[in-house]
């Protein structure tokens, strides 16, 4: 059996696991503090490819990075890059989908940091990073943990947008739900069973990881108190 | 060495406007809530920008609209003791102590000196939430004074506590900022607490301070009827100057003050525990019949209206002992008197 899917699915989600990480985190810090109507007009602008259409997303990023569009065609002749039909050209799509689950997680986690712990170590002296990563995130990190998992998951789900973007070629942009719909279509129902049972394996792995984590922090804090 | 404070800001719809100077003392800043007493401290740390003004400590301008200086607040120097304390929940006592030492290389020996020195060395391993409000109230210091300040600001610093832990705290912070150097400012809206604790009070009355004064001109001559109120003065009414005297139409009344009355004076203030039994004849006696009684703990409170009183004034608040009170021959009608250096004259 080729494995290849498996491996591909894996390291875009976790790469763009890792880009949504900062960038989610980043936007919700920043865009937390612009004037209300900046505020929310970028607020639902960077919600809706959580509630777009895969495709419509797929098709977007087309329009931006395909090679006969400008941003494509410049990056194609400047550096010699095709943007898309490549195995990392998937990231494009699962950073895109996976950004509001990060960024709507974190924000909601940092609106109930407590603003008078930041001032605190503002007048005592701690730097603005020293207090984002010694303060605010250990505060915020059940908020954080929780929309990195989601935004993994659905990174590792992520079908429409990347099939539009990356295609579908064995051994190259091949992915797990892509191999899935291949699968399915050539009346493989054997194969396609072989990759549904691994992802649902994967998720669920991933999920129940995430509960037990949580559960030792609450039975440790509860040690501790 | 001193502080220098010159600050107007707008917040919606209220304004803030204090001026005052503290010098190496304890200062006083007595309001009712939401008089701007806290603001006025966060444009102190440099948390919040102040719209105009100046800000001067030990000489330092932190704040100058004029010249646009506008000094963060970690390179201000100044202790903020936090309504709640603001202890960082996922830190130790230790590392809550450790993260404020600014000299990196004296940490450690910074750190085991403020745990003996506030007896916290019995639970520097616990976080935050483990602690009893006294402890976290002298962690809280111990952070604070472990970051060397110039300056240190009291939010309210007795408010998250029982009143039962209250005193003994009082009596160990007075300790504490007894060996401090520098300026201390102290708010609070209680008067006693103030009382006991600080040199000068600056009243904010609805985000405007008032003159600094001694806590002893506060309560005998409190100048405003802002200031006479937080001073826990209970009895008002509408003065008119005449003379060395005022007319009191609310109570069809004229008392003599004992002194010329400035005619900018247009309210009086009496304190409940100044408004005495007197014969018909003393100066300033008016008879007065009882309209109610309120057992207070230690103390009786009588609500009195002056004969010849119009219809809607203000009752007479009378405070005395119980024994004075069930020793009095009548209890429906009787005669009393204001001394006139206890008539508090206001603007």
């Amino acid at each position: 059996m080729d494995w290849y899917p498996l491996y591909n699915s894996l390291r875009i989600a976790a790469i763009s696991t890792v880009a949504v990480f900062f960038l989610g985190i980043l936007a919700a810090y920043y865009i937390a503090r612009l004037p209300r109507l900046i505020k929310g007009v970028l607020d639902v602008v960077l919600t809706l490819p959580l509630v777009l259409p895969p495709t419509v997303v797929g098709w977007l990023l087309l329009i931006l990075l395909g090679p006969k569009r400008p941003l494509g065609l410049w990056v194609l002749e400047t550096f010699g890059i095709k943007l898309v039909m490549t195995w990392w050209s998937a990231i494009f799509a699962t950073v895109v989908v996976a950004f509001p689950l990060m960024y709507r997680t974190a924000r909601g986690a940092f609106e109930s940091f407590d603003r008078t712990l930041a001032e605190a170590g503002q007048t005592l002296g701690l730097s603005n990073t020293y207090i984002f990563w010694h303060i605010r995130m250990p505060y915020c990190r059940q908020g954080i943990l929780a929309g990195t998992v989601l935004a993994f998951a659905r990174a590792l789900g992520e079908y429409g947008a990347t099939s539009m973007i990356a295609g579908y070629t064995p051994g190259r942009t091949a992915t797990i739900s892509t191999t899935v719909y291949q699968l399915w279509r050539t009346n493989d129902d054997a194969g396609a069973l072989c990759w549904v049972l691994i992802n649902i394996a994967i998720s669920a792995a991933f999920l129940l990881t995430v509960n037990l984590l949580e559960a030792r922090q609450r039975q440790s804090r509860k040690e501790a108190a | 060495m001193a502080l220098d404070l010159e600050i107007q800001k707008q917040l919606g719809s209220f304004r803030l406007e204090v001026q005052f100077r503290a010098e190496n003392e304890r200062l006083a800043l007595l309001g009712a809530s939401g008089c701007g007493k806290s603001v006025t401290l966060r444009c102190i740390a440099g948390i919040l920008k102040p719209d105009a003004g100046k800000i001067i400590l030990d000489g330092q301008t932190l704040f100058d609209s004029a010249a646009r200086i506008n000094l963060p607040p970690q390179k201000r120097q100044i202790g903020y003791l936090f309504q709640q304390y603001a202890l960082f929940p996922n830190m130790t006592v230790r590392q809550n102590i450790a993260a404020a030492v600014r000299d990196k290389t004296a940490r450690d020996a910074v750190v085991a000196e403020k745990l003996r020195q506030f007896q916290l060395e019995s639970v520097a391993g616990q976080r935050p939430a483990q602690l009893s409000g006294g402890q976290q109230q002298r962690t809280a210091l111990a952070r604070i004074l472990a970051a060397s300040p110039r300056a240190i600001l009291l939010d309210e610093p007795f408010s998250a506590l029982d009143s039962y832990l209250k005193y003994q705290l009082e009596l160990e912070l007075a300790d504490t900022l007894a060996q401090f150097p520098g300026t201390v400012l102290w708010v609070s809206h209680d008067r006693d607490e103030i009382f006991r604790n600080c040199s000068r009070v600056c009243v904010i009355d609805q985000g405007r301070s008032q003159p600094v004064c001694t806590l002893e001109e506060l309560f005998r001559r409190p100048g405003t009827e802002a200031a006479a109120r937080l001073s826990g003065c209970k009895n008002y009414a509408d003065a008119i100057p005449q003379g060395a005297s005022i007319l009191l139409p609310d109570w069809n009344l004229t008392l003599s003050c004992g002194r010329p009355v400035p005619q900018a004076v247009s309210r009086m203030g009496v304190r409940a525990h100044h408004v005495r039994f007197a014969p018909p004849q003393a100066e300033n006696a008016f008879p007065c019949a009882v309209a109610r009684v309120v057992e207070d703990v230690f103390s009786t409170i009588v609500l009195l209206r002056p004969d010849g009183s119009r219809p809607d004034a203000p009752l007479l608040r009378m405070e005395l002992s119980k024994q004075d009170w069930q020793a009095a021959p009548n209890q429906q009608h009787f005669t009393v008197s204001i001394a006139p250096q206890d008539i508090l004259l206001l603007c």
